[in-house]
């Protein structure tokens, strides 16, 4: 067992286009998922979302709005999984709601939290 | 990390995003007037697409509209700083922005935001917009409806929609209408178009030959609301405007007893009225009694009282058929209308028997209205079949049948021609 974290990624794009109707079935989409792998334990924290808002701060301690990513491919949000393998842990993210919207999960080991060597 | 939410996911109060859409637009047009309202529906899609991207992952805050109004508020006076700041390029004019504060603060409180709606419904109803573009601006500025949906609701193109708000929306602008309280003297007139307007939208939704189910049912939910919504102002509460709250409320009682499992249409003689939601009658008997006030007998008057007797009847048998013709005669009486003299001649065959009902259809028929209408014939199917006349009763329904392109009117019919061959064997 190892933890591992999700971290959603979606296109701001497709989002724009939602109508009101429709983001509030993305919302409960995402509602039945996320309350579903809490009650199955898998997923350990359900982390947090992420505005789109952001400032970058360079090694000149200059703070800028950028750098400006593509925004069909923005940092929504982020969760704790744990799983067998990062590949059990793939498995499970792909029941996330984000993908019917154009978005991604990447999956990424938590190196030093749990994981057994 | 042991941060973990014990419940992530409060759930949301159905249509919540639809109906928030519907409160800000009335709210920010009220401010920046009709002249901005892209602006307005901007703000609008960005205010709720951030409470999207924020809840998604952790769920809804105790106070999701709270937090919605507070997030517009926001963009509201971002709007005008970039304007003052940007356009005048002077910083003195920002000094301006607190006098804006108060006035946002203040169309944000609760009451504010019903009267905003309340202006925003005859703003949309006003007489000099087509009705068309009157009920496309109704379902989009206080619905919360996509354009997409609009279409999808009205069968009608995305792109009939958008000129429909184009239209509507010029015409405002060019007319001046600000979203101010109408006159007391003029609201008596404009009410009337907005009974008018909340009638269609409502029927159109409550059309069973339509088809995608859901968002037809939302229709009748929004002029439901919207009903309601003026029933709780005083000088909207007209009698007229009780007694169409009435007639929604004793139609959407029977929604869902309208159609069986397998989601095909069932007659009112085959409803299971233990479905028929009880509470909606009794809150539909209270609006009817309330609109008996004063003197005026308005078609919706009528109409509640027939949706009355069919709520009241026990089963279909003891219907008080000479009851509900009464009205009928009245109805024709003050509003004469085609569909109205075929209800009623349908009525008579339950009084008079299936000769006297076929003659009474024969006599409706002759309005070239109802020439193209399924039911007409559909009606005379059924009279034909109850007086053993087989082959006409099929000949009738068969031309219902090319009447309609609706696969639930279609089935409708298929099951009242399998009937006439059963039935002469």
């Amino acid at each position: 067992m190892a933890n591992f974290l999700f971290i959603y990624r979606g296109s701001l794009d497709s989002e724009a286009k939602l109508s009101p109707e429709e983001m509030q079935q993305m919302m409960n989409k995402w509602g039945a998922w996320i309350g579903e792998a809490m009650q199955k334990g898998w997923m350990i924290d359900v982390g947090d979302a992420l505005t789109p808002e952001m400032r970058m701060v360079n090694s000149k301690k200059v703070v800028t709005d950028g750098p400006f990513i593509e925004s069909k491919d923005v940092v929504g949000g982020y969760s704790v999984v744990k799983a067998d393998s990062i590949d059990a842990a793939a498995e499970l993210a792909k029941g996330c709601p984000g993908l019917q919207y154009d978005g991604k999960v990447e999956v990424r080991t938590l190196a030093g939290m749990g994981s057994k060597l | 990390m042991s941060t973990s939410h014990p419940e992530p996911v409060a759930p949301l109060v159905e249509h919540f995003f639809r109906h928030e859409a519907g409160r800000l637009v009335a709210v920010l047009t009220r401010f920046f007037g009709w002249r901005n309202f892209e602006l307005v529906e901007d703000m609008v899609q960005a205010t709720l697409l951030d409470a999207l991207q924020s809840w998604r992952v952790r769920g809804v805050p105790d106070n999701p509209s709270g937090w919605v109004h507070r997030s517009a508020r926001n963009k509201v006076l971002d709007a005008l700083r970039r304007d003052q700041i940007g356009k005048r390029a002077s910083k003195a004019k920002a000094a301006l922005l607190p006098e804006f504060h108060e006035e946002i603060e203040h169309l944000f409180l609760d009451s504010e935001i019903a009267d905003s709606q309340l202006r925003m419904i005859f703003a949309c109803c006003h007489p000099r917009l087509a009705r068309e573009d009157q009920i496309a601006l109704t379902l989009k500025s206080l619905g919360g409806f996509a354009n997409s949906e609009i279409a999808r609701a009205l069968l009608v193109g995305e792109e009939t929609v958008k000129k429909r708000l184009q239209r509507a929306t010029r015409e405002l602008v060019d007319n001046q209408v600000t979203l101010e309280p109408p006159g007391s003297a003029e609201v008596i007139g404009r009410l009337d178009v907005v009974h008018q307007v909340l009638y269609l939208i409502f029927n159109e939704g409550y059309s069973t030959s339509r088809g995608d189910s859901a968002i037809r049912a939302d229709l009748c939910e929004e002029a439901a609301r919207l009903c309601y919504l003026l029933c709780s102002y005083p000088n909207c509460a007209a009698p007229p405007t009780r007694a169409l709250m009435a007639l929604m409320l004793f139609h959407a009682a029977r929604l869902d007893a309208r159609v069986d499992d397998r989601g095909y249409i069932l007659l009112l003689e085959d409803q299971d009225r233990t479905k028929w939601d009880r509470r909606l009658i009794r809150r539909a008997k209270e609006f009817l009694d309330l609109s008996a006030e004063g003197t005026i007998v308005s078609p919706f008057h009528l109409e509640a009282g027939i949706a009355l007797h069919h709520c009241s009847a026990k089963d279909y048998g003891s219907t008080d058929w000479p009851a509900i013709l009464k009205l009928y005669d009245a109805l024709q009486h003050i509003k004469p209308s085609p569909v109205y003299s075929l209800n009623r001649a349908i009525v008579i065959g339950q009084i008079d028997g299936p000769q006297a009902g076929i003659r009474a259809l024969e006599e409706a028929a002759g309005d070239p209205a109802l020439r193209r209408y399924h039911l007409l014939d559909t009606a005379f199917g059924e009279f034909y079949r109850r007086a053993g006349e087989f082959d006409k009763a099929r000949r009738h329904l068969m031309a219902a049948r090319q009447k309609t392109a609706s696969p639930h009117d279609r089935d409708l019919i298929d099951r009242r021609i399998a009937l006439c061959s059963r039935s002469s064997e």
